[in-house]
Order: C-alpha cells, then structure tokens, then sequence
C-alpha cells in the first residue's frame, strides 16, 4: 500500500511528488508510461521555460532535469515504461509495462498528472483528401527534437498557438521552407516573444482571419489553399491562397487527457475539459487530486508546476487526516468574458491563506476590470492593462472575501470604456 | 523611425525606436522595454537552440543551446556548426559541445542528462 | 498454371479466396495496392444489412440475405468485431410511412426475418435519443455491424493460410486468353491461370475490358462519413436509418464495433477513385444525422473520410462469365460487405458448372483466433505480460494498443506495410488522438521489423511517405 500514487511523470507528476515528499509522505510511486521523466518538456528544447519559478531562462530539458534530480534526492519509488490502465474509486491502480508486468497498487492518495493531448485533424474536421503529411505541431516536434527526423520539405502550419509557432522556427532551422502560418482568428494565441522570435526573425507570413479549407495530394500532400473567413469564421469565397507545400501540422488546441478520470467517474467541467477541482486540487472523488495540463490547459509550465506542489501538499493532508469533513463550498462561476475558472469549488475553511483563482478570458480586452461579485455585492474589483485568451490568468481571493462570498461568487472581466 | 513589438513581458508595447536619434525608445511602459527596443535595432541576439546528433543514448539527438544570446544573422552559422558534432552518451547537461560559436565567444552546451 | 486467379483483394475478393481455399485448387490473389481491404471496403458504413432493401429476385435480394447468414458464421469462427445490433429506418411523413411499408413488404418477400413497423413512440422506448418527429420506424433485428476491413483481412489470411497466393503490388495490365485458361500479364511479371474472377471494385470495368467487350460501365458514387469520439459511442445501440431515396440509402448513424458512432454517407457522383471529403459534403452529413438523432454531439468528431461505392449502371450485381473462364464479380456496392460471402459460394457454383472439380481438402483451416490484449480480463492480462512481456508496452493509449499485439500483427500471414496497416489490424492510430502520439512510435516498430530506414516508412500507398530527411546530416554522416 502506497501513500501517494502520481499518474505521470512529466512536469505535473515531478512537482507534486516532490511537494508531498516535502510534505512528509514517504511511500510515493510515480508511473510514467515513457522510458523516462520529463514528459513533454524533454521535446520542447527551446528556452522561455522557468522565468517565473526559477527565475531564469531555462530550455524544456532543462526545467524537466531539475526536477527529476530533486526527485532523483527523494525516496520516491518510479516505475517507467508503465502506463495505467484504469483507477477504481477505492484507489487501485491498475498498471502495465514491459519490465514491470502487470500490476494493482493501492494508495490512500492519488494525483492524476496525466498532461494533455492535441486536437487533431478529425476534430476540426477540415476538407480535403487524406494524404501523409498533415501532422500535429507536436508529433513533428518530437520527430525533428527527439527521433532526428524532418517530417516534410515545404510546410504551412494552421493555428498560431505557441507550439505552431516555435515549430515554425525549429523547421526552418532545420532547413525547411515555412511558407505560412495561418489563424483562424483576429489574433494569435501565442505570445508575443513567439510571434516576433518565431515568426518575424524569419520573414514567415501570418494570416489572421483565415484557414484552410482544402488538402489536396493523393499519397503525399501536394497544396494546401488557404481563405479569410468572416466574421462567424466561414471562408469568404474568391480569398483563396493555394500553396504548394508537402506537409500541414496543426496547432489546434490542447484536450487535458482525462479518460482515466472520467472511467473513475470523477465529476468533469466541460469548459475545461478537466475535472472538476476543490481549491486545493481536490476532484469530486475524496483523496484524487489533478494538476497540471490533466486539469486545465497551461500556457506556461512555472504556473503548472505552482499547482501541482499545491496538489502534492494537499494529498500529504489528506493522507494524514483523511476524514475531515467537506463543509462549507463556495462554488466559483465563470462570468461574463471569463470562458472557465480553476478551481471551481473552494472550501473557506481550508483556504485560511486565501485561494488563488486561474482563469481565461474568452476574448482580447485592453484596460480592464476583473470583478468578483456573489449575488449584487461586489466583493472585488482588479485592473490590468491587458487581457488575452492565450495568456492565463491569476488572482488570490483573501480570507476576508471568501468569509463574505456565501455559497457562491461569480467573475467576470469588463473592459474599461465599454459597459 | 522604426515600430516593433516589445516582447520584455506579455504586455506587448508597441515600441518606436528613433534611429536618427540615438535610438530614442517610445511607446514603451517600463525601461526594460526601452533597453529592449535599442537594442533589438542596434545589434540583436538570439539564443539558438536545436540538436546534435548522439551515439550510445536513449535518443538518437541531444538538445543543445547557446550559453548566452549571439548575433541574430549568425543564426544559420551556428546550426551549420552543429552538423559537424556527434557525440557519445553519457552525456552531462552544461556539458560544453562547440566551443566558440563562429567566432562569438558563446558555447553550444546540452541541454538534458543523455 | 493457376486454377484460380483472383483480380483483387477487397471484402469479395477475400470471400471468394477464402470459400474457394477450402479446395483443392492452386489460387492466386492479385492485389494493386501493399494491403487487402485497400478500397470500397476500409471505407464504408460496415452495415450487415438485414436484406428488406433490394428488389425481389435480384441477385442482391438474394445473396444479401444468405451473405447476412454466412457472416455471422464467418465472423464468429474467424474472431471478426461483430456485433447483431438490428437497423431502424425511421419515418417523418405520411410519404416515409409508405415507404416503410413497402420496405416491410419488400423484407418480408425476400424472406427477411422478424421484421416489424413500429411507432415512432415504439422506436423512441428502444432508442431514446432518436428524433421526436418520427413518426414511425421499420425494425430489422437481424441487421448487424463488423469490422469491415478485419473481416476482409480474416478471409485473406485463412485463405493464404490455406495455400492461397496473396500478390500484393501486383497490378494487372492485360489479359490474353490461352487454350484452357488466361495469360495475365501484371506490372510484376506474367501469370497463368485456367480462370480469372473480376473482383476489381471501381476497376472491374476496365478489368471486365481487358477481357471482353463492355457490357457494364461503373458509376463510382463517393460518400462521405463522420466518425466519432467514444464518448459519442453510445448516442444509438442500433443502426439507423432514414428512408432511402434516388441516391441510395441515405445518411445513416449508427455505433461502430469499435465503440465509436459514425455518421454518413452522402452520395455525390465522382470520376474515379475521388476521395476528398469537402465542406458541403460534410455539412449535409452533419444535418441529416441530426434529423436522425438530434443530439450528436460532432464536436466528438475524430475523423472525417471518403469511400466510392463501385455501382454498376445495371443496378444489380454483375455476376456472370464475361468471356470463356473470365468470371466477373463486379458492380458490388452497397449490399456487398453483406453479400460477399454468398458472392462467393455463388461464383464457386458458376465454376463448377462450367468444370472446374471442388474437392475439399482434408486439413481446411476454418478457424482463426486473435489475441488483443485490451479485450482481456485482468487476470489473463497479467498472465499475458509475465509469458511476453512485449504485451505490457502500450503503444497506443487511446485503444490500448500494445507492442505485443502490433508484433503479432507484423508477424502474422499476411503482414502489413504501412501505418495504416498496422491501425488496420491492431487499431493503433484508430482513438481519439489519431496516431499523434503513437504515430512515431508504430513508425519505429515498423522500421526495426521490416529492416528499413525511418525514411522509407509510409501511411498508406507507396508515395505517402512521411519524413522527408534526417536532421544534421543524418547519422550516416558520422
């Protein structure tokens, strides 16, 4: 019997077992289902990583190596190579792998760090023939990161997020020809230092405002044609762009991998695709906490790792008293212009410090006012500069707000200038 | 007069930079913006990251940057020179893996334990 | 010299193979692409009709009826995904009414079991999620859904288990006729055979001309699906369809054997082997489901695809000697995956008649098992793991899909090319994420088994290659 099971060992699993170490608990296994720790980072080589927990710029290798050497400082027990296969809502896990065959553990807590996946093709259902070719951003990352292999010649990318945009950069390093990259929206959802080191460093076009709307090749792909799309994202006809290129990778959106979650039956939010979450990560299943992209998408690993020590501390709690009562819930509502909120429910009574609340907005906003009202009371009322969907967002309700918020509170962001 | 967009923080200024006048930053929020924007147009640096091939690991490419930002146009110079690198495992994060990237003083180090 | 010399590997080719390796004939299988399964039949609706469709006293009515029969039979002793779901056609008219009650009428004529019209209260009890405006429904218990593609590898693997020649990337360019039999002459070289079958799908006019004048022409019809998010998997537990109009039976929904729901086709006429999916094509197959069922949820959707239904202007099958020895078994669409079978036991009948002898041969293979891993009990997995640990390597997470079981398939008779053979097996790259991580992964095992480059891999065809280059000159620069 284990204290602690961590499902995954990338930046999520890293931090929470190392926080429950840290927190007392001794008998941890982490599984992670590669044939090492570090998950996704060990593909995203380039730097940006760490600014905001390390204070310094490190690489995904790098910011993934630190951790698991203050894993490798631990007792923590690893088994790699092994993925799970199911959770009970007694909290065995069940797991398979090469070399450590077939097995049941128990634990009195679990965390699911499971990461997330990338919206494919079949998602967004785009047109065309089915050529080779067309490649998530990040399948093609780990060819040319990992494997050492260039998937294609000349490419378009279709989605302007931030894995599209570094991949735009590492290809054309590479010595691949980027030829566009296209966004069906006004804006781009990456960040800024992305869009000018990525794309402009390299003369690459962005198209905002389109998409693509045929694939064409037989076998390979041959071209890609490209059209504005108005304002309910429909291709305007006569816009088209047809490009002679070999390869598409899409950079479509990330899906939190929640299939163990939902097998367990932990209760899901279907704005974050995750579940759904007490303020100390806590599902809807007492002693099952998530964190990390599993919960909700980050843009940002320092954030990732924030909330999964938070999740690493509160299941050393949990296993230390494991029958505190639930009490008082203050269920947390997205808003007007907020599209979700993490966490959901906070519970004032285990929130003596305050809770912090992550949160999107559904839109870009300049100057802005984020409120927290329950009923017609304003509870709070924060300004920022500037509010962006591909930007995440934070901020802590104190102790005295959550003791006047009652059974619920609402957030909402309002542009200054606008009602 | 010259408009690029800081990318010090996520804020994003857009930034004038005066060429005639030494350089002269406008339309930035914060000093490091102006720091920023004077240089991006007098000599801007980039740290290069990408692979080399190696021998003996897990994977068949380790992950490698420049300890310190180099030139911008001597981008593609110094991917060309990582051509020329195999190494062999194990290898150590920091370990040094080309000395004196074209002439800059910078070194590609690993990135990763492999 | 050949007896038989099959001209294509898709569902009817692999049945006629298979029903005619239980003899004691020397065959050959002929198939232009690197896998059986490679056409019509990887992409369809995978619907064992019950049989209420075609008209009475064509050869459809009449081999749909007892391939519908022989699959079940087949997909039990072969170990193919097979599920007896029984199909509803739904009505939303006094017009669709009547069409229900012909369709009755026209069942119960071709001698389709247990069939029965039912309100659309009725039709609502056993399917919750179908549309309040249905009227009324006709329910056809003995509609089934398969694996189309692993039912179509099945028969090819028991026939090459059974002696069969499987040719894969044989395509043939010319028939001549000989004394008692055909020369073929193939991009691989010459053949001989005392008899050809014409099993070509959309090519089996162009074979048909190699041979004979024309006598049919195929009208490719191209039909476009939806396939679904597991989570979508149980929106129907049967398949349902709408009345079938001018261009075929209609859009329909139904829950695939995988788990999924899929959704389709249109019917839009294409020149040749089209297969793009387009907007419109989408959109029109998205809103007639939903008038199906209204709350299809396409946000689950994972994959969208084409598939061109090889009809002949005859509207019918064309089943019958082309020339002397020259059998056709062409114009096989939609009940096809249904009928194949029976196709099959037909044609062996036509050539028995014309003098080839059908002795059974003593050892006939009948039977073929497949271990897949996620189909286990706990227990039996882990018994599995400790006897071959490759079992416990999971490759795709989606299905859960593990080295052991893609192993097998690369090792089995009739092993596969491409990733998307492998999918086609095993169903690694089959799930939600679409291969995005087990892609490289399967690429991998593929390299090491068939002893090639990375580089020389491909998705499907040859030609669908799918890394173009080494990064840093490769490692053969070192």
């Amino acid at each position: 019997m284990y204290e602690l099971i961590v499902i995954g060992g990338g930046p999520a699993g890293l931090a929470a077992a190392c926080a429950a170490w840290e927190h007392g608990l001794r008998r941890i296994l982490v599984v992670e289902r590669d044939r090492e720790l570090g998950g996704i980072l060990n593909q995203c080589i380039h730097n940006g990583f760490g600014l905001h927990y390390f204070r310094e710029e490190l690489t995904g290798p790098e910011y993934a190596g630190r951790f698991i050497r203050m894993l490798e400082s631990t007792g923590v027990e690893v088994r790699l190579d092994t993925t799970v296969l199911e959770i009970t809502p007694q909290r065995q896990v069940h797991m398979v792998g090469k070399e450590t065959g077939y097995r049941v553990e128990e634990a009195r807590a679990v965390i699911l760090a499971m990461g997330c996946r990338e919206r494919t093709r079949g998602a967004i259902a785009l047109p065309g023939t089915r050529p080779a070719g067309v490649f998530t951003a990040g399948a093609a990352q780990r060819y040319v990161n990992m494997e050492g292999w260039l998937p294609g010649r000349r490419v378009v990318i279709l989605g302007s997020g931030d894995i599209g945009l570094i991949m735009a950069r590492r290809m054309t390093l590479e010595g691949a020809r980027v030829l566009a990259c296209v966004e069906v929206l006004p804006y781009s959802g990456g960040l800024t230092r992305n869009l000018v080191q990525c794309l402009q460093d390299y003369d690459i076009p962005l198209y905002l405002s389109h998409t693509v709307t045929d694939i064409r090749g037989r076998d390979r792909v041959e071209q890609v044609v490209v059209a504005q799309v108005d304002q309910d994202r429909r291709p305007i006809p006569g816009t088209e762009l047809v490009f002679d290129c070999d390869t598409l990778l899409l950079s479509v959106g990330l899906i939190p991998e929640n299939e163990l979650t939902r097998q367990v039956g932990i209760r899901i939010d279907p704005r974050t695709n995750g579940a759904v979450v007490f303020e100390n990560m806590e599902t809807s299943l007492p002693g099952v906490f998530a964190c990390g992209n599993v919960a909700h998408v980050h843009d940002l690993v320092d954030f990732v790792t924030a909330e999964s020590r938070k999740a690493g501390a509160a299941a050393a709690d949990h296993v230390r008293d494991p029958l505190r009562g639930e009490g008082p819930v203050v269920e947390v509502a997205a808003g007007a212009g907020v599209s979700y909120t993490v966490p959901q429910r906070i519970r004032p009574d285990r929130a003596a410090e305050g809770c912090g609340l992550f949160f999107r907005v559904d839109r870009v906003l300049g100057q802005s006012r984020i409120l927290v009202r329950s009923g017609d009371r304003l509870l709070a009322d924060v300004s920022r500069s500037r509010l962006a969907p591909g930007e995440m967002e934070h901020i802590t309700l104190s102790p005295a707000l959550l003791a006047q918020a009652g059974d619920s509170i609402t957030l909402s962001v309002q542009e200054v200038g606008s009602q | 007069m010259k408009e690029l967009i800081c990318i010090v923080c996520p804020q994003g200024c857009t930034l004038r930079v005066d060429e005639d006048h030494d350089c002269a930053v406008t339309g930035n929020r914060c000093p490091r913006g102006a720091e920023y924007g004077k240089q991006e147009l007098t000599h801007p640096t980039r740290v290069v990251t990408s692979t080399v091939r190696c021998v003996g690991g897990l994977h068949p490419r380790c992950p490698v940057k420049t300890d310190r930002p180099i030139p911008k146009e001597l981008v593609f110079q110094a991917m060309d020179c990582l051509n020329k690198v195999t190494l062999t495992a194990p290898v150590r994060t920091g370990d040094v893996v080309v000395a004196d990237v074209c002439g800059t003083g910078a070194a590609f180090v690993a990135t990763r334990d492999l | 010299m050949y007896d038989v010399f099959i001209i294509g590997c898709g569902i009817t080719g692999a049945a006629a193979a298979f029903h005619l390796s239980r003899y004691q004939l020397k065959i050959a299988i002929a198939e232009r692409e690197n896998d059986v399964a490679a056409g019509t039949t990887k992409a369809n609706s995978a619907i064992l009709h019950a049989g209420y469709d075609p008209r009475p006293g064509t050869l459809m009515a009449k081999l749909n009826l007892r391939g519908a029969q022989l699959a079940r039979e087949l997909c039990a002793g072969l170990d193919v995904p097979y599920r007896p779901c029984g199909s509803l056609v739904l009505a939303f008219s006094p017009e669709d009414q009547a069409t229900l009650r012909a369709l009755y009428d026209r069942g119960r004529a071709n001698g389709v079991p247990e069939l029965a019209l039912l309100s659309g209260a009725e039709a609502r009890a056993i399917e919750p999620n179908l549309s309040p405006q249905v009227t009324a429904a006709l329910w056809a218990p003995t509609a089934a859904i398969c694996s189309p593609w692993e039912y179509c590898l099945a028969l090819a693997e028991t026939a090459v288990a059974n002696g069969a020649e499987l040719r894969l990337e044989t395509a043939v360019t010319g028939l001549e006729p000989l004394p008692g039999g055909w020369l073929i002459h193939t991009d691989r070289g010459d053949l001989t055979s005392r008899y050809v079958l014409n099993v070509a799908g959309v090519s089996a006019q162009a074979v048909h001309q190699m041979a004979a004048p024309k006598t049919f022409t195929i009208h490719p019809s191209q039909g476009q699906y939806y396939l679904l998010d597991k989570s979508e998997g149980n929106r129907v537990g049967r398949v349902i369809f709408q009345c079938p109009g001018p261009a075929g039976k209609g859009v329909l929904v139904a829950p695939t054997v995988h788990g999924n729901l899929i959704a389709g086709p249109n019917a839009v006429p294409v020149a040749g082997e089209d297969l793009s999916t387009t907007a419109d094509g989408l959109a029109f197959v998205r809103d007639t489901a939903l008038k199906s069922v209204p709350s299809i949820r396409f946000s689950q959707s994972i994959r969208n695809f084409a598939g061109v239904r090889a009809a002949a202007d005859t509207g019918d099958f064309v089943i019958g000697w082309a020339a002397p020895r020259f059998l056709d078994l062409a114009g096989i669409c939609s009940p096809g995956l249904t009928a194949a079978p029976a196709i099959a036991e037909y044609a062996a009948g036509l050539l028995e008649a014309d003098g080839l002898s059908l002795t059974e041969k003593p050892d006939f293979l009948c039977r073929r098992t497949r271990l897949r891993f996620h189909t286990l009990s706990p227990a039996e997995k882990a018994e599995l793991v400790a006897r071959e640990p490759a079992y416990g390597r999971v490759i795709c997470r989606c299905e859960t899909v593990t080295e052991g079981d893609i192993l097998a398939a690369l090792r089995g008779p009739i092993p596969p090319r491409s990733v998307d053979g492998v999918k086609r097996r095993v169903g690694a790259g089959m799930g939600r994420c679409q291969g995005g991580f087990c892609g490289p992964r399967v690429v991998e095992l593929l390299a090491r088994e068939l002893d090639l480059s990375p580089g020389q891999i491909v998705q499907e065809r040859a030609g669908s290659w799918l890394l173009a280059r080494e990064t840093k000159g490769g490692a053969s620069h070192v």
